[in-house]
């Protein structure tokens, strides 16, 4: 059974800083949402106050439609995966799993047979009698796993729980999460600050700064059509140019800067607010001739071949530099450094933002 | 032993090495030695020393065994050694001392290691140790003061009618109260320590797991304090056997603890060879009950000197 959690404004102060500031998002039962956000924004303190741990200053916050105001930490449907995993070390791999069924008096001979179930399901079996300290990283990462599924959940908090481990077993864990929490259907709420795990994992994705929410969506339209600055350039990369709006009007507008005016997306919200053209290096092209519309006349600096993609510097008469992504369909040619290109955009493909949501705005 | 060479050069490491072993050496193996030896030989007037009757035995130590003493325990009558009887009651209370000690310094250890925010951590310890400022033999009278027949205690119990005749607390009570407040600090700060190192997300993760507060304690904390749990117990148990101030004030006539044997034997009969045979015996026998009582409780030497 998953529960749907519902944060109703909710606000929450250490003394006079304000760790998280008027969060708004309904998330659904079953909904693989992340947090995602750069370190100190937040995102912990979200997850304190889901699991009870931390009470917000204002706010409320629902779990499966009740309010949990006053309600502890062991009475909530919640179980925490912690950023440090906080498993016993003292107690046997299965003692670990089966303890929250030890808390709701089931018998020893039924708690060892769950906790060997548990084992199987996130591939462990045999490990049932080994200590903590027997097991790797992704070993005991599976055991956090299977020890917080024990107490069937309705929701799953997990905080960064792959951050120890290494590159390969990040990915592999990535895909056996959302393994997991399709199988069981529960409802997990995800912390990171690794953009690309957010992106791969996610049904939906929050995107934090300063304790804000500054955009909920999915990861399509997140990477797609970034709704402020700050998403855009904390989720991939961007080519990012200061200028002013001239002419707004149906969803368009242009953009004057010191080498040329150009035709963009005007990103909502933007009126009257400061704003920056962005342009994801993936949508600038480099051709050997001005195109009609959003182009600019470039010196190619450096050059890197990255394999499937080549990146080009392109620096402007008045010394900005583009750069451009082009994808090695095996006959792309790569420019000499010094030569004459132009780099163009397409103005469906790039978005005049305004900067984020500031704290305290 | 490179690095001291290094770091201090010949001389000083010389002067460090010398020091210790002088120590040691000195200080505390030889005069430990030189009663060790004389346990084993017979009180003899001065001449006497080093003549026919001056060979060594377990005479000394055997004297326990004399002065059968009638008593009764739980409604059975039995006869056993005067200081057989002595040395068990010391045992015994100081255990007792021990329990209460630890079931008082747990919540305090709990509450300074985890609860506490770390700014007045500093004053509340100023605040535990205030007590001790004053001196042992100072504050054993101020209780003395307060259990006396007509003292403030009686007078207190009196006055809220919870009694309607003065109660004796002079004897055990008195002793086990002083006791216990004498030692609970020995207990408090290797609770401390080990709760200290405790991580707080265990106990977070515990109770995210529906844990209620007394099984976390159980499962988690407790058998993480265990080592300190063992080495407070050990201190607070061999200080309260070897105690001879608080029994002596405290005590009154119907105390008799080891150590006043010990005493009586080095400084009323002047007999330090049967002193020293029963400070052995006080010393043997409280290591193998401490060792009996890790091994029951399954707490290693290693886990006490961390
Ligand atoms: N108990 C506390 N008292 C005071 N300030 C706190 C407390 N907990 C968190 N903060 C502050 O709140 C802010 C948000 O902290 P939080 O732990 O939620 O960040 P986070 O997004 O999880 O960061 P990270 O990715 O580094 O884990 C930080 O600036 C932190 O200093
Ligand atoms: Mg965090």
């Amino acid at each position: 059974m998953s529960a749907g959690i519902d944060l109703d404004d909710v606000c929450c102060d250490f003394g006079n800083f304000r760790a998280v500031d008027h969060v708004n998002v309904d998330i659904q039962p079953g909904e693989f949402f992340s947090f995602l956000g750069p370190s100190g924004c937040g995102k912990t303190t979200i997850l304190r106050m889901i699991s009870g741990f931390t009470e917000p200053t204002t706010g409320v916050i629902r779990i499966g439609g009740k309010d949990m105001k006053g309600q502890r930490p062991n009475q909530r449907p919640t179980a925490l995966i912690f950023q440090n995993l906080a498993l016993f070390p003292l107690m046997p791999i299965w003692e670990n799993i089966a303890f929250g069924l030890e808390v709701r008096g089931v018998d020893r001979a039924k708690r060892r047979k769950r906790a060997e179930e548990l084992l199987e399901l996130v591939d462990l079996h045999g490990a049932a009698d080994k200590m903590v300290s027997q097991l790797s990283g992704g070993q005991k990462q599976r055991v956090a796993i299977a020890r917080a599924l024990a107490v069937e959940p309705s929701v799953m908090l997990l905080d960064e729980p792959l951050s120890a481990l290494d590159l390969k077993l990040r990915q592999h864990m990535r895909a056996e999460l959302r393994t997991i929490q399709k199988r069981t259907g529960v409802t997990f709420i995800y912390i990171t600050h690794d953009q690309g795990e957010a992106l791969a994992m996610s049904d939906r994705v929050g995107v934090m700064s300063q304790g804000k929410l500054q955009q909920v969506a999915t990861p399509r339209e997140i990477y797609n059509t970034p709704a402020n600055g700050f998403v855009a350039s904390f989720v991939g990369e961007n080519n990012i140019l200061t200028g002013s709006v001239q002419n707004p009007g149906g969803g368009m507008a242009s953009f004057v800067t010191p080498f040329g005016t150009f035709r963009a997306r005007l990103g909502e919200a933007a009126a009257g607010q400061a704003v920056k053209l962005y342009i994801r290096p993936e949508h600038m092209t480099l051709s050997e001739t001005a195109g009609t519309e959003n182009s600019v006349p470039v010196t190619v600096g450096d050059v890197s071949f990255e394999g499937s993609f080549i990146t080009v510097q392109g620096i402007t008469e008045n010394g900005t530099q583009l750069i451009a992504e082009l994808r090695n369909d095996g006959s792309a040619t790569v420019p000499a450094v010094g030569s004459k290109r132009s780099m163009t955009f397409d103005a469906a493909r790039s978005a005049i933002l305004p900067d984020g949501i500031k704290a305290g705005a | 032993m490179e690095r001291l060479l290094r770091r201090y050069g010949a001389v000083l490491t010389g002067t460090f090495i010398a020091l210790t072993a002088f120590w040691l050496l000195v200080l505390v193996l030889l005069p430990n030695f030189t009663m060790l030896e004389s346990s084993f030989r017979p009180y003899l007037p001065a001449v006497e020393i080093g003549g026919q009757k001056d060979f060594y035995s377990f005479r000394n130590y055997l004297t326990i065994f004399g002065t059968p003493f009638d008593t009764s325990l739980l409604g059975m009558h039995f006869t056993i050694p005067l200081r057989i009887l002595i040395f068990l009651s010391t045992i015994f209370y100081s255990a007792l001392v021990t329990v209460i000690t630890f079931i008082l310094a747990y919540p305090v250890a709990y509450y300074l290691a985890k609860i506490v925010s770390p700014k007045s951590l500093p004053t509340l310890f100023l605040l535990l140790f205030v007590p001790l400022w004053v001196s042992e033999i100072l504050r054993a009278f101020a209780w003395w003061i307060i259990f006396t027949f007509n003292g403030p205690l009686n007078a207190l119990l009196l006055g809220l009618h919870i009694v309607d005749t003065p109660v004796r607390w002079l004897g055990y009570n008195s002793v086990i109260v002083g006791l216990v407040y004498t030692y609970v600090l020995f207990m408090v700060f290797p609770l401390y320590n080990a709760m200290q190192s405790l991580d707080s997300n265990q106990i977070e993760a515990a109770e995210n797991l529906g844990s209620p507060w007394w099984r976390t304690h159980w499962r988690v904390i407790l058998p993480h304090s265990k080592p300190g749990i063992a080495s407070g117990a050990v201190t607070v148990f061999m200080l309260c056997a070897g105690s001879i101030l608080v029994p002596t004030i405290l005590g009154g006539t119907s105390v008799q603890w080891f150590t006043q044997t010990i005493q009586s034997w080095m400084l009323e009969a002047l007999d330090w060879n049967s002193g020293a045979a029963y400070a052995f015996i006080l010393l043997t026998l409280c290591i193998v009950f401490v060792f009996g009582m890790m091994r029951v409780f399954g707490v290693k030497l290693s886990d006490i000197a961390k």
